[in-house]
């Protein structure tokens, strides 16, 4: 309980901290792009005006909240260090692996508010576009049989909402969740947060090649063993960061079932637990 | 490097290794049900160029497709329909789950293309103009018929397809094929069983066969029956010489009407 108590009261002044280094500033570039490009969309139809909007938008959160789960948790315990607060932490009765949970559940809520704003003005542009579109369609049909109506109704609603956009934005946190859990991992051995920050990154990419690497090396090809044993490596060492780009195909309109939303969501978990238990297995050890 | 750094590896690769089953089904469930099918290879990587693949391969397949078909919205402004397939072609790869991009990019050529092919007057000879209009046509057939490849459980695709196959290449057949294909699916629209019908009846030696059909269509009640339906179903009767008894105007039903 006491325990808890302590990773509360981290996690809290980590958020606090973060919001204070005005973070979330980003949003204001998001907020453009997204009206921006609705406006500029608007001479397209209906359906492309959506399908650019969801495309645009989606991407962006990802973009963001990946950024911002990598830039965030790579800079924390170099800044720490630098202003002596985790040396005033430690001396107090507080584990070391207490420390960083309370500083990664702090930017594990700073993603989900960041997210939460996001898909909030996302959602919004989206409801005010659909609007448009059905006053439009009602007043072109306004002659029409009720069954035409129904189905050019229908037409404009499922090019918009669409139900399976609500896990996919929850996977898009996931997926930064994870990439801050990886990064803290990096960040206990690191010596800077610019190695930090250039080594998530990279893996950023290789992670997301590691599904690929997979199926090569356990395929069984018959090539070189160096080949061979550098892609065990990738798919050994490395995250499959694909399994979480299911935001593409959602957009397009492919349906995600339960099993498959929990399956990917328990993967996250998995890796957020892993890295999450070797960075607390190297930080323990590690001279401050 | 420390013991506990070395120790943190060969842990992580451990897991890793645990994680495999898991990563392996989750990889193969997620292809049973559409997701993570593009194939992102060296063709794609020409057309896209180093960075638009790259971003491809990291999760911003949508992104760069929504990019790339605002620059071949700008091609057709600039009526360059060469350069409009070939951004099609790259979108529809990138994003092959979106009936939106093939629809439009099949509609881009099979009728607006084919049309200023015909209608261009730098080209004076009408049998090339005619040529080029046929390939547009194809061209955006073929968009279509890929399009269902990639999406063989929808059938907005097929109802396409089959507008395309009715009005632009006149081949009843194939679009009766095409609207029953569509009829098929639960959700799809009343209508695309009675087009196939109507498109039925106009293949040649296959009018019997549709007179059934469109007959089947009248019996599931008042939903189906509209004037069109009727009025090809008489005009069919007497065409195929249809017994006074068995006429859809002896029928109960109708009578009451």
């Amino acid at each position: 309980m006491r325990l808890a108590v302590v990773v509360w009261a981290i996690g809290r002044n980590t958020l606090t901290d973060l919001v204070r280094q005005k973070v979330f500033y980003f949003l204001l570039i998001f907020g453009l792009l997204v009206i921006g490009n609705s406006a500029f969309i608007a001479k397209l139809s209906f359906q492309e005006q959506f399908q650019m909007l969801k495309d645009i938008s989606l991407g962006a959160m990802s973009v963001f909240s990946s950024l911002l789960a990598i830039l965030a948790t790579a800079n924390f315990l170099p800044k720490d260090m630098e202003d002596r607060t985790i040396y005033t932490i430690l001396a107090k009765p507080v584990p070391r692996h207490c420390y960083l949970l309370g500083k990664l559940c702090g930017i594990l809520a700073l993603l989900a508010i960041a997210i939460l704003l996001m898909s909030g003005l996302f959602l919004g542009v989206l409801w005010l576009g659909e609007s448009a579109a059905l006053a439009e369609t009602r007043a072109q049909f306004a002659s029409a049989s009720p069954e035409d109506l129904a189905l050019a109704i229908k037409e404009v609603t499922a090019s918009t909402f669409n139900a399976n956009l609500l896990p996919g934005i929850l996977i898009i946190f996931i997926k930064a969740a994870l990439l801050a859990s990886l990064t803290l991992f990096i960040s206990t051995f690191a010596t800077s947060s610019i190695f930090t920050i250039l080594m998530a990154v990279a893996l950023y990419f290789i992670g997301h090649l590691q599904a690929t690497a997979r199926e090569y090396w356990l395929s069984g090809v018959d090539v070189e063993w160096w080949s061979r044993l550098l892609t065990a490596i990738v798919a050994l060492l490395f995250p499959d960061l694909q399994a979480f780009n299911l935001t593409d195909d959602i957009i397009a309109g492919t349906a995600i079932s339960l099993k498959l939303f929990l399956g990917t969501a328990a993967l996250g978990g998995i890796y957020i637990a892993v890295y999450f238990a070797l960075s607390a297995f190297v930080f323990s050890g590690r001279e401050l | 490097m420390k013991w506990r750094q070395v120790a943190a590896v060969l842990l992580l690769a451990l897991c890793g290794a645990a994680m495999l089953p898991l990563q392996g089904r989750l990889a193969r469930e997620a292809q049973a049900a559409h997701f993570r099918k593009t194939s992102l290879d060296i063709d794609l990587r020409e057309r896209i160029g180093q960075a638009g693949f790259l971003a491809a391969l990291s999760g911003f397949r949508s992104p760069l497709a929504a990019i790339l078909w605002i620059e071949a919205h700008a091609a057709w402004e600039n009526t360059e329909w060469g350069r409009m397939a070939g951004l099609f072609d790259t979108v529809t790869t990138l994003q092959p789950r979106s009936l939106t991009y093939w629809d439009m990019a099949s509609w881009h050529m099979a009728w607006n293309a084919s049309i200023a092919a015909l209608q261009n007057e730098k080209q004076a000879s009408e049998a090339l103009r005619i040529k080029a209009q046929r390939e547009y046509i194809h061209l955006g057939r073929d968009f279509l018929e890929r399009g269902i490849k990639n999406n063989p459980d929808r059938y907005q695709l097929y109802l396409q397809l089959a507008v395309l196959l009715r009005d632009k290449l006149e081949d009843h057949c194939a679009a009766s094929e095409a609207f029953a294909k569509a009829a098929s699916f639960p959700d799809a629209p009343s209508y695309a069983a009675r087009f196939a019908g109507y498109e039925l009846a106009k293949c040649p030696g296959r009018e019997r066969d549709a007179y059934e059909k469109l007959r089947a269509l009248w019996v599931q009640g008042e939903k189906q029956r509209l004037p069109s339906l009727i009025n090809l179903l008489r005009d069919m009767e007497n065409r195929l010489d249809i017994p006074a008894d068995e006429r859809i105007d002896s029928a109960p039903a109708f009578r009451q009407n």
